[in-house]
């Protein structure tokens, strides 16, 4: 069995559009005070880019040594966004536990 | 590995939707966390097996990259999140750039279709100013002395705007020979780090927020980009949702403050000084002493406040308050402008770190019809957000924007360390007002005085 799985440029066309969609429905109507988190999350999700350099650090044969370096610094640094990203994220969401929800103030 | 994916991929997309509620947030974000990690354990395995000493190397990297984030983000005071987020940022871009060069002078990716070629130079293109662009946004949050925007840098930033629009759309239209291709990579990416220092120079204080959303919004662009270069449908659909995150906070900041993000971007009032020097106002101070008084014969308080909170460090002062006037059955709201602080949201978070329960925090438009029934508002650290030229005026600079209407509460104290005017640089008529005072001094030992006066009292 094939384990590799890639797509065609055409797909991630396909798949760009309906995701553009969907990412704007996901999203619309969040409250602000989630605004933040909601941002340092999707900078976490952005160091997926990190993927790129799996790629690329995994095909290379270790005698290109500055190809190498340069996937290892791609690593390092999307690994470093993609982590930090989320444990930040969660940092800040512990803080939000809703205490006593229950006392919520008569509205003025 | 094509279900570990797809599962991933769902995992991915419902941890970003749980985020956007707060019940569920944290639950969203671990999910969202669980998938990458799913997805990057398919691909290493699908992948992984030629070079077999690739892969430790590998998991080093990745163990090093994890333990750097993570001691960042546990050391990181929440006050310097937009720091944080930025640097990050500034990270995500980075590695963009790193890949695409990689991709043509390293690997030898072959770019043999315009397709490809141009995926990888917009993925370069959005790397470079977010990288940049990011590290200037960090170095202005942190207080770092960053030389002016001298008159040149306009010319600078549209010059290199129209480089690299000529440079892509001639790869587009024109016959661009393979051997060539690198070099424009090459010219496009250099140009690209270059204009997101131009870009970002000019703009700082309250557009921050709009141009933290906007860079955000680029590295996502970015890893979308990279996505269909590697074939890796996850690495798209995560882009995209970055992406359009980062959209949809960047207009809403944008409406928040009536700006278009065209004069947001060219730094139109930052510093521009075009208020016109109006007559002196008459200004009606108080102390401490009074207003505590005020404050424990009130029913309904409302705090608006403003990034000078958050620079004064009183939010643990205004917890303190909180509490103290709940003893007294004084009930005390935080009234939260979408733009206050220095990101998104940066003022709830803020709250929230100072123990500040989550339901007395009230956004501008739950409130915003029924001010007349507070009987008094604090505002501490903010200006252009309680002006009610905004609404009134129509020759003000800020007219239009939304603005708390913290004048029609019975009493209003404002809190302030001087006469200086909002980032705006417009009058705040809120100070001809009958019913606005003035408490002069630092934020934080204004509210321990008041404090303390309301124990004795």
């Amino acid at each position: 069995m094939d384990l590799s799985y890639t797509i065609t440029p055409i797909d991630g066309i396909f798949v760009l559009a309906l995701s553009l969609l969907l990412g704007f429905e996901v999203i619309k109507n969040i409250p602000a005070v989630l605004h933040t988190p909601l941002m340092s999350g999707s900078n976490a999700i952005s160091g997926i880019i990190l993927f790129g350099g799996i790629t690329q650090l995994l095909n290379t044969p270790l005698e290109h040594g500055w190809t190498l370096a340069a996937a290892s610094l791609a690593v390092i640094l999307g690994a470093i966004n993609l982590a930090g990203g989320f444990f930040v994220t969660h940092r800040m969401l512990s803080m939000f536990v809703v205490k006593k929800k229950t006392n919520k103030p008569s509205k003025p | 590995m094509v279900y570990a994916y797809l599962i991933a991929t769902i995992g991915l997309v419902q941890g970003l939707k749980f985020m956007g509620d707060p019940a569920r947030a944290k639950m969203g974000n671990m999910l969202a966390a669980a998938s990458v990690l799913l997805a990057l354990v398919a691909l290493v395995i699908a992948t992984g097996w030629s070079h077999i000493a690739n892969v430790f190397l590998l998991l080093a990297l990745l163990a090093v990259g994890t333990f750097i984030g993570n001691i960042w983000s546990n050391r990181v005071a929440m006050t310097e999140m937009p720091q944080l987020v930025s640097i990050f940022n500034a990270l995500g871009g980075a590695c963009a750039v790193v890949l695409g060069l990689n991709a043509v002078y390293g690997v030898g990716t072959p770019v043999d279709t315009k397709l490809l070629g141009s995926v990888l130079i917009l993925a370069n293109l959005f790397g470079g100013v977010a990288f940049t662009g990011s590290l200037v946004a960090f170095l202005k949050l942190d207080g770092r002395k960053l030389p002016r925007p001298a008159p040149v840098q306009k010319i600078l930033a549209r010059t290199s705007l129209a480089l690299l629009l000529i440079a892509t759309v001639y790869y587009l239209v024109m016959p661009v020979d393979i051997g060539f291709y690198p070099t424009l990579l090459l010219a496009i990416s250099i140009v690209a780090l270059l204009y997101g220092v131009f870009l970002t120079l000019p703009i700082g204080g309250a557009d921050m927020p709009v141009l933290i959303s906007l860079l955000n919004a680029l590295t996502g662009v970015a890893t979308m980009m990279a996505g269909l270069l590697f074939h890796d449908p996850i690495m798209i659909i995560g882009g995209i949702l970055v992406g359009a995150t980062g959209v949809l906070l960047t207009l809403q900041m944008c409406v928040a403050m009536n700006r278009s993000l065209g004069g947001v971007l060219a730094g139109k009032f930052a510093g521009s000084g075009s208020a016109k020097p109006e007559g002196e106002q008459d200004i009606r101070s108080i102390t401490a002493v009074e207003t505590a008084s005020m404050l424990a014969f009130s029913k309904q308080v409302a705090v608006v406040p403003g990034y000078g909170m958050a620079v004064a460090q009183a939010q643990r002062e205004c917890f303190a308050l909180q509490e103290m006037l709940k003893q007294n059955d004084v009930d005390l709201h935080f009234i939260i402008h979408p733009v206050a602080g220095r990101m998104p949201g940066h003022m709830n978070v803020l709250l929230a770190e100072a123990n500040i329960p989550y339901a007395s925090v009230l956004e501008m438009s739950e409130v915003n019809n029924t001010m007349e029934h507070y009987d008094t508002v604090l505002v501490i650290g903010a200006n252009d957000v309680v002006n009610p030229a905004a609404e009134n005026d129509p020759d003000s600079i800020i007219y239009g924007m939304p603005i708390i209407r913290a004048y029609k509460a019975k009493q209003v104290i404002v809190m302030k360390r001087s006469m200086a005017k909002g980032y705006s640089g417009a009058v705040n008529t809120l100070f001809d007002r009958q019913n606005c005072k003035v408490l002069f001094g630092d934020a934080k030992s204004s509210l321990e005085e008041i404090i303390n006066e309301l124990k004795r009292i």
